[in-house]
């Protein structure tokens, strides 16, 4: 075979793993939410359009998502205005702090709320204790609940996004606005906010997708409250399978159609991303008393932040079964994390947890590569389509995924390329994978973008063969772009919980659903120990990524 | 009269001096180029006037209206950016707009005064085109007519051909140049480049650290220099430590390293050591001989007509000095003395005894 034939072959091999992992599992669904027991059917849709609760749950999310979007917006804008174009004391380390509920996965985040403002929650005790209340002073409960951890995990998006849009402003550019006459506002309105409209757009869409996949936070604190990832669970436990199948497509529907809507201007991006000039210097701050204001404002702020991881914490070291109605526990103790050592049972989910998600990060990552190499360095034919597949997951919600994989992979038809893998250890780590791959390609394809070709000419002009050009050049140039997306693969797939929950087995169970059932057994130290280790392991690996991209 | 004054502006940076008393008279309608090495303050300056640096002290005067606290935006100073700074996400028409609409004019005399200020820089008819779709020079036009637009004061420019390929700086410098004198306008452009400064500048400033160190047309700078810095800084140059003699029968007599020269239209400076700065068409090469400087070719360019030699003497100073192509190769020993016609060629700088 020449080498173009056997790449051609490689590619074509490829795509057709992707085509079976990812786009074949959702064409089932679609197929099976149409066939009834005598051919194609309409009746599920019809069962489907004609229940109140369905439609209420499909509107449920999508208002759930828009008004998160908003609620994101009005907390993440102002911030990263704040902390990127003014300077007053302890900015740095304040400007940190803001980011940190991103190192919470979602079900932590989610017991973190319920430990802090819940029934028997922290705040909620510390109040009823003060005021000498009957009851606690609110539930946490329904919509409200759900906005409350939504605005509170993901304001981080447009706080990044935009203080990313602020960073790369030119300050000419400001500058120009004022020579020609344009006051604070119209600058801001006219030029500031313009460009940083591609930012604005990515996080919105990432907040909605985010939100409309939410799953951790409409589970515990929903209620009677639907949305249509908990309906689609529910409906499923209750054996009307085909009529999930519906529910699943009109939840992929409505995310398709979200991100057509949020596409962003692609011209607009390259427009605005050559930045010539130098960052607008930040303004500092000199008026004393609003120096102050500002000082108490930012510290509040970051007190109410931290609380959940504090409080996650400090429950981890609470013994089962004393922390009743005191506002502080009466007693302290490291039996919580001992437990997740020593008793094999309590143990395995760690194990679990962290063979499955390593496991799924290498073959993402390893695939990523292939990928990259293929897509970008050899520039072979149905590129697009290798790289379409490969971003696809990231549009389609969890529980989504949970059902398509469940459904391919639960009958054996092995002409059909469908296998029994439900029950058993490799499901998981399959549909791992299938999640992290946009993420890991995402950064790896960037990677590659970023590499000057002419590096590995320079290095086939020197005599290296492609194996070593590889070895020597291109790999360790990926390096840094590799591992941002291998960490941020390995942490989703570590604190995973809207996939688990729908394919775990005993033998399999992960730490997401060992948090669930310790929570369900009252088991309140243990769950939040596992919180905490989640909640290390994300901060570990985002400091990982964060001193990977300053050093690259 | 004055149009525009800079009235001993200063400004610190962290304890850095960045302009020291910089004070300039600048007639209405004339163009002043502000020429330095880099550091030297002259982007600051120019900051200063634009009104994006508050200086610790002096002022900025136009028309008698002293503008030193007056915020950019009310200022109505034009400036041209070195990167030009064109707002990416609106079109040509909408850049040229900006100004105007501050203004607050609007409709169809908006319509009008876009097209005129596009017709201006001859980029008629680009209204609708998108910035990113531009060429590197189209920009810059773009730039000037954005600038020009709303009828500044005073028109600023930060190095406006720094961003251009060297191919299009002449021609662009020439359009330049005829724009301004069209619109009359009072300028004050930045530059680090001796021929952009020269070209288009009716007079320049040369700045060094902050300070101003002369200011006059391209002729006064070059012909008769302040100090050594504008001497060695402006035109092409050596420098050589000599000792002043005393008057001589004709001019000034000078030892310079054993040899003995008298320097013509030289003006007087006191006895004893002395930094003397040549251009390199005051020296001319001979052989070697009593009343020479000796020593030995290591490099020859031609440029033009002439070609520029670079001796090295055998008391080690380094001298350039141009004559007809091919007069000598690197490697000969050769003599080097004042041409016939110096004249303001040669200039000294007395320096203080050590």
């Amino acid at each position: 075979m020449t080498q173009k034939r056997r790449v051609e072959v490689l590619a074509g091999v490829l795509l057709l793993v992707l085509l079976w992992l990812i786009v074949y599992p959702l064409v089932l669904v679609l197929v099976e939410g149409f066939t009834g027991s005598h051919g194609w059917t309409l009746d599920f849709v019809r069962l489907f359009v004609r229940r109140r609760n369905e439609a209420q749950a499909l509107w449920g999310s999508i208002w759930i998502s828009l008004v998160t979007v908003l609620l994101a917006a009005v907390i993440g804008i102002p911030l990263a205005f704040l902390f990127g174009r003014y300077d007053f004391p302890g900015r740095r380390v304040l400007g940190w702090l803001v980011a940190l509920p991103a190192v919470l996965p979602p079900l932590v985040g989610v017991i973190a709320f319920l430990f802090l403002y819940g029934e028997s929650g922290f705040v909620s005790l510390t109040i009823q204790y003060l005021f000498g209340l009957e009851e606690a002073p609110w539930t946490l409960q329904g919509a409200g609940a759900i906005l409350l951890v939504h605005a509170y995990s993901m304001y981080v998006y447009f706080y990044l996004f935009t203080r990313a849009g602020l960073a790369s402003l030119d300050a000419s550019v400001l500058e120009a606005a004022a020579s020609l006459g344009a006051g604070r506002w119209r600058t801001l309105r006219r030029v500031v906010l313009p460009l940083l409209y591609p930012g604005l757009a990515g996080a919105a869409l990432l907040t909605f997708m985010t939100s409309l996949a939410s799953f951790s936070a409409p589970y515990i604190f929903g209620g009677g409250f639907r949305v249509m990832t908990t309906q689609i669970v529910a409906t499923r436990l209750n054996g009307d399978n085909e009529l999930a199948m519906i529910e699943t497509v009109s939840l992929t529907l409505v995310a398709l159609i979200a991100l057509w809507v949020l596409r962003g201007s692609r011209d607009l991006d390259a427009a605005a991303g050559g930045r010539k000039g130098t960052a607008p210097a930040r303004v500092r701050v000199r008026g004393k008393g609003v120096r102050l204001v500002l000082g108490f404002l930012g510290w509040t702020l970051a007190v109410l932040l931290l609380l959940p991881h504090l409080t996650l914490i400090l429950v981890s070291f609470v013994p089962q079964g004393t922390w009743t109605t005191e506002p502080l526990p009466p007693a302290y103790t490291w039996r919580n994390y001992l437990t997740l050592v020593e008793d094999p049972v309590r143990a395995r989910p760690l194990f679990n947890s962290l063979w499955m998600a390593t496991a799924s990060t290498i073959a993402a990552v390893a695939i990523a590569l292939v990928a990259g190499l293929l897509s970008v360095r050899r520039r072979i034919r149905g590129r697009a389509a290798i790289e379409g597949v490969l971003a696809l997951p990231w549009a389609v919600p969890g529980t989504v995924f949970a059902i398509a994989l469940a459904t391919a992979f639960s009958v054996r038809a092995p002409l059909a390329g469908r296998f029994v893998l439900v029950g058993t250890l490799w499901i998981l780590p399959l549909a791992y994978l299938v999640r992290n791959l946009p993420i890991t390609s995402r950064a790896t394809l960037a990677g590659f973008r970023a590499l000057d070709p002419s590096l590995g000419e320079a290095a086939a002009s020197l005599g290296a063969h492609r194996w070593r050009t590889l070895r020597r050049v291109t790999l360790p140039l990926l390096q840094p772009a590799v591992l941002a997306g291998a960490s941020l693969a390995f942490v989703t797939a570590f604190g995973d919980f809207v996939t688990s929950i729908m394919l775990y087995t005993y033998d399999t169970r992960p730490i997401s659903l060992e948090i669930l059932s310790s929570l369900r057994q009252s088991d309140v130290g243990v769950a939040a120990a596992y919180g905490v280790v989640l909640m290390s392991v994300s901060a570990a690996v985002f400091a990982l990524g964060a001193d990977q991209g300053s050093g690259g | 009269m004055t149009f525009l004054q800079l009235d001993s502006l200063t400004k610190r940076f962290d304890g850095t001096t960045a302009v020291d008393r910089v004070s300039l008279s600048i007639e209405r309608g004339e163009m002043i180029s502000l020429l330095g090495p880099s550091g030297s303050g002259k982007t600051t300056t120019l900051r200063l006037l634009a009104g994006f640096e508050v200086p610790d002290e002096g002022r900025v005067i136009v028309e008698g209206d002293d503008v030193t606290r007056q915020q950019p935006v009310t200022r109505r100073f034009g400036m041209v950016f070195q990167h030009y700074a064109l707002f990416p996400h609106l079109n040509v028409g909408e850049n040229v707009a900006f100004g105007l609409e501050s203004l607050r004019v609007a409709g169809d005399e908006l319509g009008r005064r876009v097209a005129r200020a596009l017709s201006l820089v001859d980029m008629a008819g680009f209204e609708d085109r998108r910035i990113g779709h531009l060429s590197g020079g189209q920009q810059q036009r773009v730039a000037l007519a954005r600038a020009l637009a709303p009828e500044p004061r005073v028109l600023l420019l930060d190095e406006p051909l720094s961003n251009l390929d060297p191919s299009l700086r002449e021609r662009t410098r020439r359009e330049i140049r005829e724009l301004i004198r069209r619109v009359g306008i009072t300028t004050v452009l930045v530059t680090h480049e001796q021929d952009e400064a020269f070209d288009l500048g009716d007079r320049v400033a040369v700045l060094r650290a902050g300070r101003l160190e002369q200011v006059g047309t391209p002729e006064d700078l070059y012909a008769s220099p302040a100090n050594e810095f504008v001497a060695e800084f402006v035109g092409r140059s050596s420098s050589i430590g000599v000792v002043v003699l005393g008057p001589a029968d004709r001019g000034l007599r000078v030892a310079v390293e054993g040899a003995e020269w008298d320097l013509t239209d030289s003006p007087q400076v006191p006895g004893g050591p002395a930094l003397m700065v040549i251009r390199p068409e005051a020296l001319r090469l001979m052989s070697p001989a009593p009343g020479t400087l000796v020593g030995t070719v290591t490099e020859r360019r031609f440029v033009g007509a002439t070609s520029l030699f670079t001796i090295l003497t055998d008391g080690g100073a380094s001298l350039e000095v141009s004559g007809p192509p091919r007069s000598v190769s690197a490697g000969e020993r050769v003599g080097v003395m004042p041409s016939r016609r110096a004249g303001g060629g040669i200039h000294l700088f007395p320096r203080s005894a050590t």
